[in-house]
């Protein structure tokens, strides 16, 4: 593994049922993350994914990629484009160091609207 | 994209002031960290990871906030600082919450019947700002998770409080203000005369009793020769555009860009900045000749401004 190397993209769905399970699996009861009505009085057109969720699936996507043995040290992220009901959000991962077991790798999620997140994750891989 | 915008009604200083102060203090998980949670977190994010499995299970390090959750019951350990931030900025207009960042660091796992306890403090506020979203201001918290005394994870967190766009912001009050309305001049001791002439229509320059060096703008003392004596030339009105700039962006309610900012060379030799008027944006320059006028920008303000072409 080198700097530069690419992870394979992961592609979700974003159901409003992910949308709804991750805010509850959070604790995060703001409306806007289940009460369609309420998100657009707030001035979004429908409901929209919370952080906590997309820093779940970004340590998912990561974890994923680097197997049982991996172990995540820091994840840095920062929200763009919301992700409502019906987009798909695509992740893509560069590894940008790799420092014996501990590899950093620079990670975008795309959906429809434009970036959703950016970010960096620090994993330690199987020891 | 977001971009500073000028504090008309000194909000900022009044938020940032909360900087350093405590957002949380002794705060307690309201679940000790266990397999239920886990395992739902999992389900929800479509997490397989072993690790968060079995009898060894560990949580995962993305969890960390969740256990800070106050959920639907609410927060209880909330500082009072931290809700007075929240407060002031409520009362200002900027009563909706959007989580732009999130930043963390996981020191050691955290295991089926840890307790946790966590302390946070505001890091900063920023000035406002407008985003896509609509204008507000951004708060960035960084709080530190505890197990059993030991530091399991730092966790800096990053929210924008907004008012959203098209719908503009109260005063720092919270009273109702018209949206159109230009920033208020600050009339002190040293200006007062400025803006006494302006009421009569007269643009005065202030002139040094003792050097008779003219100042613009109104300053208690000559630069020239030091002297506190003074007193006034009215302006003849003439004047030619010393340099300018098109204002772009960011927007500001009371003003529609692009439109020019000139800086302009009054006939008596003083400089003064306003706005040129009576051409498009992009056909001002240099040089041009302006002639002053006076601007009822609402019922309460009159400005001095520079109409193009002006010699008449």
């Amino acid at each position: 593994m080198r700097p530069g190397d690419e992870l394979p993209p992961l592609r979700i769905p974003i159901t409003r049922t992910l949308i709804v399970a991750g805010a509850v699996a959070s604790r995060d009861y703001q409306d806007v993350h289940h009460d369609a009505e309420l998100a657009r009085e707030k001035g979004s057109p429908d409901i929209f994914m919370n952080i906590l969720t997309t820093n779940g699936l970004v340590g998912r996507y990561i974890t994923d990629h680097f197997g049982p043995e991996s172990v995540l040290r820091k994840v840095a992220i920062r929200l763009g484009a919301p992700n409502h009901p019906g987009d798909t959000m695509v992740l893509t991962g560069t590894v940008t160091e790799v420092d014996g077991n501990t590899v950093d790798v620079r990670v975008v999620g795309a959906n429809g609207l434009g970036h959703h997140v950016t970010g960096t994750v620090t994993v330690e891989v199987g020891r | 994209m977001s971009g500073t915008e000028p504090t008309a009604d000194g909000l900022y200083e009044l938020l940032a002031a909360y900087e350093g102060r405590p957002a949380a203090t002794g705060g307690t998980g309201k679940d000790p960290v266990n397999l239920p949670m886990i395992r739902h977190w999992c389900e929800a994010m479509g997490d397989t990871h072993p690790a968060y499995r079995g009898p060894d299970a560990i949580a995962p390090p993305t969890m960390l906030q969740a256990w800070t959750m106050g959920g639907l019951s609410g927060h209880t350990d909330r500082s009072g600082a931290y809700e007075e931030l929240s407060a002031l900025l409520d009362g200002a207009g900027y009563t909706s919450v959007v989580a732009t960042d999130c930043e963390q660091e996981y020191l050691r796992p955290l295991r089926p019947g840890d307790e946790i306890t966590f302390d946070a403090v505001i890091e900063s506020v920023s000035p406002r700002k407008t985003t896509k979203l609509g204008t507000g201001h951004f708060v960035t918290t960084r709080m530190d998770v505890r197990t059993g005394g030991t530091l399991a994870g730092t966790h800096r967190f990053r929210i924008l409080k907004y008012a959203p766009a098209g719908r503009p912001p109260a005063t720092g009050t919270g009273a109702e203000r018209p949206p159109a309305r230009r920033p208020r001049p600050v009339v002190n001791r040293d200006n007062a005369g400025f803006w006494e002439g302006v009421a009569a229509h007269r643009l005065l320059i202030q002139r040094c009793g003792d050097c008779a060096a003219l100042r613009f703008p109104w300053l208690p003392g000559c630069a020239d020769c030091g002297s506190g004596e003074w007193d006034t030339v009215e302006a003849s009105g003439a004047g030619t555009v010393f340099s300018y700039v098109v204002m772009h962006h960011p927007s500001f309610p009371a003003f529609d860009p692009p439109y020019a900012v000139g800086l302009i060379e009054l006939a008596e030799g003083v400089r003064m900045i306003s706005n040129v008027v009576g051409v498009p944006y992009d056909k001002v320059r240099i040089g041009m000749p302006v002639r002053l006028e006076f601007l009822r920008a609402d019922e309460e303000l009159e400005l001095p401004v520079f109409r193009a072409g002006g010699e008449d």
